[in-house]
């Protein structure tokens, strides 16, 4: 499980030295100084055969930070999420242009593999997927593949249990069957899952859009938590989520082009509270206050 | 018309309305009772054809059931017939059947549905196999007769066992395809994506979440598939399945794969065809018998199914 052909801690060197100088095409997302960047995406366009789904987006990640993604349904934000990671590829259609650099690595070069990827950057979905194995299966199968070995096992998953605060609701039915779970454990167990194989960054879908609000406030602390150790996406509906657990927030939105074609950009990304309360663009100010979407 | 105030007026004009008033749902009434039909009809053409097989071999079934499934064919009278050499072959059958049939055919689907990403060559090759499970069993019979008998005739040694599950195996193929294209596409794609989110493999990806998943589902096609090939004569006899007696000599087991053989079905068609209703009760036990051998065989698989859906 090599990142085949590319060196990554090499990588990251030559990214912050090059990276000095004016930031082009990213000023309302630029982060503080660009050696915390975990990603820098350009001019991303995703199409699904014929249709355009995403046009044109620049947006740039920071380490430890909670960027959220929101926007009405259909602009692109899910989409735009899975090409962090590579999901898109599993799409049957879809293709990817423009650049999408994790630490100054092109995610979609040849030489870099997307399994590898997407251990290093993990994702917790929509609805809460556990495999139909045990608890303990389910957070042990990412490390089991990353090679950990059977006596350090058991750690790896306590551990991981423990940080999505779920160690305690189900240490003494680690055997028992994920399905048994509510379904704020099951997305807690998705959220264990992801963070066992230790990955960099966190994307999430929506991830409390099925829970009820006291399960979703759990999940809230939890990413909070997490934003000590690793950097998080998230796409959410919920603008007051939006609002209470992310740093910055970005804002999609659907255009409809000359030719009637539909299709998401990003209208603009800002710290969270400015785009809030201060928003640049009339249509990000018409979605928070609820005239459309 | 008068203006309705009170609560009492109300209530009788709402009573009034939503009452029956006699009216009857005729054609909800005749569908429910056409489905009724319909499901009495199948079930008592299977319970009628069961009653009358063992009625027809009560007396080989009680009178002498041991020497029936322990002795070999005989041409000399209906009374010392057997079936020991059909159920022999027809186990045997079955397993080569499986032998050959499962990791081709399930092989196949797993590559169309989780390999191939719909493309038109995929979409070609499910149409055609598709089409091949509606092809009579007969014209296997004579693929088998001309491939698995003549051409690769080194292999099989002839008209042996070993053709004969290859020739029932070519014929459950597409059986075991489409039951098993059907099972992994049920699995959620959700599956697909949570192990692909930790860093799997594709190759992990499908042997240890996506297979496993779809396994009882498979495994259901498969007990199918095995029913049908172990219920079949036309193709075998085509393929050189002894009508007459058949002796092993001092064969093993291991040998008798190459030898002369024969099946339950065969047989059956063989007492059949013979004069005198001694025969047809024989015809009528190894019916019998072969449903018996055809549960035992679908009881097992299901037990199967239950270990690996409790695996965890």
């Amino acid at each position: 499980m090599v990142m085949s052909g590319v060196n990554m801690s090499n990588e990251i060197t030559d990214s912050s030295e090059a990276a000095v100088g004016p930031d082009e095409g990213s000023s309302a997302a630029a982060v503080s100084a660009s050696t915390d960047l975990v990603f820098r995406a350009q001019e991303v366009n995703v199409d699904y055969g014929a249709f355009r789904a995403l046009t044109d987006v620049t947006i740039d990640i920071g380490l430890h930070e909670v960027v959220a993604f929101i926007g009405p349904s259909g602009c692109g934000k899910s989409t735009f999420l899975r090409c962090f990671n590579r999901m898109n590829d599993l799409i049957a259609g879809a293709r990817v242009s423009g650049t999408v650099e994790y630490r100054g690595v092109d995610l979609y070069d040849p030489a870099v593999d997307p399994v590898e990827v997407r251990r290093r950057i993990g994702m917790v979905f929509q609805k809460a997927n556990p495999f139909p194995k045990s608890i303990f299966d389910n957070v042990a199968f990412g490390p089991r593949l990353a090679g950990v070995g059977r006596s350090d096992l058991d750690d790896v998953v306590e551990q991981a249990l423990r940080r999505a605060a779920l160690w305690d609701e189900v240490k003494d039915r680690l055997k028992a069957s994920a399905f048994g779970l509510s379904g704020g454990q099951q997305q807690r167990l998705c959220i264990a899952r992801a963070i066992a194989v230790q990955p960099d960054v966190v994307l999430m879908d929506e991830p409390c859009s099925a829970l009820d609000p006291i399960a979703t406030s759990r999940i809230e602390e939890l990413i909070t938590e997490l934003t000590v150790d690793y950097s998080i996406i998230i796409v959410t509906h919920n603008m007051q989520q939006a609002a209470r657990i992310s740093d910055r927030t970005a804002f999609f939105s659907v255009t409809t082009g000359d030719e009637g074609q539909r299709s998401g950009e990003l209208v603009e990304v800002g710290a969270t509270d400015m785009v809030f309360t201060n928003p640049t663009d009339p249509r990000t100010e018409a979605y928070i206050s609820g005239q459309v979407g | 018309m008068s203006v309705i105030t009170t609560p009492a007026q109300i209530a009788e004009q709402v009573a009034r309305q939503v009452a029956r008033d006699g009216r009857k749902d005729v054609s909800g009434t005749l569908f429910r009772s056409a489905l009724a039909l319909a499901t009495l009809a199948s079930v008592l053409s299977l319970g009628v054809l069961l009653v009358v097989m063992v009625v027809d071999g009560w007396s080989v079934l009680t009178g002498r059931l041991g020497q029936f499934l322990g002795s070999g064919f005989s041409q000399r009278s209906a009374a010392d017939a057997g079936v020991f050499h059909g159920i022999l072959g027809s186990l045997q059958i079955a397993l080569l059947t499986a032998v050959f049939a499962i990791p081709v055919g399930v092989g196949t689907a797993v590559y169309l549905v989780e390999y191939s990403r719909g493309g038109w060559f995929a979409r070609l090759v499910e149409l055609n196999i598709r089409n091949l499970a509606g092809v009579p069993s007969i014209v296997y019979g004579l693929l088998g007769l001309a491939v698995f008998v003549k051409t690769l005739g080194a292999f099989t040694q002839g008209k042996t066992v070993i053709a004969g599950g290859m020739t029932l195996a070519a014929m459950v193929l597409p059986l075991i395809v489409i039951a098993s294209i059907e099972a992994l596409r049920a699995v959620p794609q959700q599956l697909r994506e949570a192990a692909y989110g930790v860093g799997a493999t594709q190759w992990e990806a499908v042997t240890r979440q996506v297979l496993p998943a779809a396994l009882p589902a498979v495994l259901t096609g498969i007990v199918l598939a095995l029913s049908r090939a172990l219920g079949e004569a036309a193709p075998l006899i085509l393929v050189g399945a002894a009508t007459g007696f058949i002796s092993f000599g001092d064969a093993s087991l291991a040998e008798s794969f190459t030898g002369p053989f024969t099946a339950v079905p065969v047989l059956i068609f063989n007492f059949a065809r013979q004069p005198g209703a001694d025969w047809s009760e024989n015809a009528a036990a190894a019916s019998v018998v072969i449903l018996a051998v055809v549960l035992v065989v679908n009881g097992l698989a299901l037990y199967l199914r239950q270990r690996f859906e409790r695996r965890w």
